[in-house]
């Protein structure tokens, strides 16, 4: 099978030369040092490696990278745009939601990708699309206050329309 | 009242590692030359733990050797530099309980410092102090005030630099915003100007003054995560994320059973594969390969066959532990509960009761599997590895590989949780025997099947309690007998004159060690329920009951401003609503935990509704991360209570899967409400193990008030609640 050459990443196009049956997770992490997405199950149970795909959550542990194709990847490494974090990114930091925060990325991921889909979440819409991501450390109910805060800011919570994620459309 | 406990030999279990007090093999040489060849120049305080040291300046002090006088013991040391930054060096590890921030805010407080001019470097064996590893609760409450204790030295030596230069009455110099500063003349200096030129080593003896928490003005306030942008940004390099030169992935073959060893094994397929390396060891087989997918194809290309022997299943858990299974061996003297509750026999009119509570093995799953990045270089070894000891994991190392402990270095990134499961090196050792075999370094990350089946597991146990009480509602007798599960927790504090505990270890049949609060909650989970049970049997009001039977103040506190808070007794449950309460102590900090669940007859659900905690540690260090801790610890709490259970037979796992083995997910997470006693009066105590103790009785004692059922075994729901 042929070698996967390249994958559109953060907006950009980048060279790789990976067998096709390796994982997503692995070429970004190995590969591509974007080592801000996680592995935490190998099995699209515990959400620590979303990333999005076309503006959509994917579990990146279980995509073969001979899959994505042309598709658009955005990964935790591009939501902070020129020293300016993400909103999403602002309320984490401001309600403090993360003890080990080894599930961060992939909260604030899934989190963006609600947000895109959902500018105002209601406290159940955001239970429920959350449900995917474990924090064994149990910092849900700080999780939850931060995509609600995220919300509610001024302006744009969605990436997509703001500008600043370039992989997404 | 007697507490005793009897040890099988070491193979037997794996200790509660913190209950055990070995004094550490290693010490730091304290040669002032090496000081200032690592650090530059400046000035170094060092808190010696043991002796003061009467040569201060430490020139030229040399290891002693055995039959020597020993070294004393170092606790931590600081820096500032000849350009003012500080650096402080401890040897405890970041696993998610927020100490880099907490320590960081008492060095700035005794340093009149702010927090971004602190830098601290933890955990690395070859620059920080011997610590003997981070867990038993005793970072607050040891290195917190040592790192006071060296901050408030440094201060001092500072404010005399200034007054030898400035040829002033020290009294009149003050510490304020990173400077020294004359009261009058106002005339001031950075700490670099001060450090500058200079190589200061000064010993501090344990007994230095600090600042009184009263007068706290950054320790006690909610600063945040030191470096959370690293974290909110994906930026920070946890171990799995660390990448060499060169650097190949690695893989272990594992039994196909625990204990299983080795019969025979043929590579010449895994061996034809590009790039794969075997290692095989004795038992250990390991491969290494360009990629990690690479490195898994060649595992699976294995061929091995394992001799097994039977072990015990859990059908067979609990009566093994308590001895009674064929084949099985207790320890202790009195390996059956005896039937009379302390040395009296109850009084006419008094109720007994006797009752068996149980607890299931369960995993830590931390999110970040265990990890390790190994390379040897010029005949040593550095290891990046994610562990609670990293000198532990040094010495392990050093033993696996035959080498002097200087020629190991492990550093710990700041890790992805711990909560007691990463006591251990496993990881490290077996891709530090990879990378010797390859020559060059080696990843190696446990998959989350590795980390459910072989790390190690919360210990499982079984526990008898028999009481007796007087019918006013006096407990007057309480023996209680812990078989396996641990001695953590056991004495209750309610004020009973005859009371009996007893930990009994067993023949374990899984690898179990610590677990956050270790045995604490399975003692607290039988005592609160047993608890709850003479309430009834005396026709009290749960809280009314612990109240009249408990004397000690602080439990007291807890108990009366969660149940405030909760609104105890102000109003009856809902319909298929409970309401319960627990309350204990556990490594100094005491907590009262109030419950609302509700249940779901169709599905035989039960969902927690609500929960009051009220929590006391003494002088609080943060309070937005004390309160966090406090949530989380209720969050993970509540999968040991409901769901949460290592299923095995014969020496396997049965579900080594997120997908079989159900931990807490964001629906299962209650309303919380947390409450802060702060004590400034009191010494600071430790918070990451104890806030979990209170959930799984409050729970089950809330489920008994909704259903009148009473569940004596964790976890309490596994299959939804049958009742």
């Amino acid at each position: 099978m042929s070698k996967v050459t390249e994958l559109h990443v953060n907006g950009t196009t980048r060279g790789v030369d990976a067998d096709p049956e390796r994982s997503l997770l692995s070429v970004l992490r190995d590969d591509l040092d974007l080592t801000g997405t996680k592995y935490g199950c190998g099995e699209g149970q515990c959400g620590a490696c979303t990333v999005l795909l076309e503006g959509l959550p994917a579990h990146s542990c279980r995509l073969r990278v001979g899959s994505v194709g042309q598709k658009k990847i955005t990964t935790i490494e591009a939501l902070e745009q020129g020293g300016r974090l993400h909103p999403l990114q602002e309320a984490f930091l401001e309600v403090g939601a993360m003890q080990c925060a080894y599930c961060t990325s992939g909260m604030i991921m899934s989190g963006v990708a609600l947000l895109k889909k959902n500018p105002h979440p209601t406290e159940e819409e955001i239970v429920r699309f959350m449900e995917g991501n474990i924090c064994r450390c149990g910092t849900y109910p700080r999780i939850i206050a931060a995509i609600k805060r995220a919300a509610a800011m001024p302006g744009d919570a969605q990436p997509a329309t703001s500008g600043r994620t370039g992989g997404l459309k | 009242m007697t507490t005793s406990e009897t040890l099988l030999p070491d193979h037997a279990v794996e200790p509660e590692r913190y209950e055990l007090h070995a004094a550490p093999i290693y010490h730091f040489d304290l040669a002032r030359r090496d000081f200032f060849k690592v650090f530059g120049g400046g000035i170094v305080v060092l808190l010696l733990l043991e002796e003061a040291l009467a040569q201060e300046s430490g020139g030229g002090r040399r290891r002693g050797g055995f039959g020597q006088r020993r070294p004393p013991e170092l606790g931590a040391w600081l820096h500032i530099g000849e350009n003012g930054v500080v650096t402080v060096f401890t040897g405890k590890a970041e696993v998610g309980q927020n100490i880099r921030t907490s320590l960081t805010q008492v060095v700035a407080e005794e340093l009149r410092l702010p927090i971004s001019s602190i830098h601290l470097t933890m955990a690395d064996t070859e620059l920080t102090p011997f610590d003997a590893g981070t867990f038993g609760s005793r970072t607050t409450p040891d290195m917190a005030v040592q790192l006071r204790k060296v901050s408030a030295t440094a201060r001092e030596l500072l404010i005399d630099l200034a007054a030898g230069l400035w040829k002033a009455d020290r009294k009149s110099l003050i510490a304020a915003d990173g400077r020294i500063v004359h009261g009058e003349t106002k005339q001031s200096a950075g700490f670099g100007e001060l450090t500058k030129g200079q190589k200061l080593l000064k010993a501090v003896a344990d007994d230095s003054p600090t600042t009184r928490a009263a007068d706290w003005k950054i320790a006690g306030t909610p600063v945040p995560k030191v470096d959370g942008r690293d974290f909110v940004t994906g930026k920070h390099k946890y171990t799995p994320d660390v990448r060499l030169p060169g650097m190949l992935h690695g893989k272990v073959l594992r039994p196909a059973a625990f204990g299983a060893s080795l019969a025979s094994l043929d590579a010449k397929q895994a061996e034809a594969l590009p790039g794969v390396t075997v290692v095989r060891d004795g038992d250990f087989v390991g491969v290494t390969a360009p990629t990690e997918h690479a490195a898994a194809q060649a595992i699976a290309a294995l061929r091995a066959e394992w001799k097994t022997t039977p072990q015990i299943s859990e059908r067979e858990l609990f009566e093994h532990l308590r001895g009674k299974a064929p084949g099985s061996q207790s320890s202790g003297d009195s390996a059956a509960p005896k039937a009379d509750p302390g040395e009296e026999k109850p009084a006419a009119g008094d109720y007994r009761l006797q009752q068996t509570y149980t607890v299931a093995y369960i995993a830590h799953a931390p999110l970040e599997p265990r990890a390790a990045v190994a390379e040897w270089k010029d005949d040593k070894l550095t290891v990046w590895t994610g562990t609670q000891r990293p000198f532990g994991v040094r010495d392990e190392l050093a033993q696996v590989f035959r080498l002097p402990a200087e020629r190991v270095r492990v550093i710990v990134p700041d890790t992805g949780s711990g909560y007691g499961g990463k006591h251990t090196g496993e990881a490290a050792v077996e891709a530090a025997r990879l990378a010797r075999s390859a020559g060059k370094p080696v990843k190696l990350v446990w998959t989350r099947e590795e980390e459910f089946t072989w790390a190690y597991f919360r210990p499982a146990g079984v526990i008898d309690i028999t009481s007796s009480i007087s019918s006013d509602g006096t407990i007057t007798g309480w023996e209680c007998h812990n078989y396996n599960s641990g001695g953590a927790g056991l004495r209750a504090l309610y004020h009973i004159p005859n009371q009996k505990t007893e930990f009994h270890q067993a023949r374990a049949p899984l690898r179990q060690g610590s677990y956050r609060a270790l045995a604490s909650t399975a003692n607290h989970f039988a005592r609160e329920s047993h608890i709850d049970e003479l309430a009834r049997l005396a026709r009290m009001d749960p809280l009314e009951f612990r109240l009249k039977n408990l004397q000690d103040a602080r439990l007291r506190a807890v108990l009366e401003m969660a149940a405030k808070t909760f609104g105890w007794g102000r109003s009856k449950p809902p319909p298929d609503h409970g309401f319960g309460i627990a309350g204990g102590f556990e490594k100094g900090a005491y907590l009262a935990t109030c419950a609302e669940i509700a249940v779901a007859r169709a599905g035989a659900k039960v969902q927690v509704v609500r929960v009051v905690q009220a929590f006391e540690c003494g002088a609080v260090l943060n309070p937005d991360h004390l309160k966090n801790q406090n949530e989380g610890a209720i969050v993970m709490g509540l999968g040991g209570a409901l769901y949460e259970a290592i299923r095995f037979d014969n020496g396997k796992v049965l579900n080594p899967h997120f997908s079989q083995y159900r931990v807490p997910r964001p629906s299962d997470a209650p309303q919380i409400d947390i409450v802060l006693l702060d004590r400034k009066d009191l010494p600071s105590t430790g918070a990451g193990e104890t806030p979990i103790i209170g959930i799984a009785p409050a729970v089950g004692n809330a489920i008994c008030d909704a259903t009148g059922v009473r569940l004596r075994s964790l976890p309490m729901a596994p299959q939804g609640l049958k009742i």
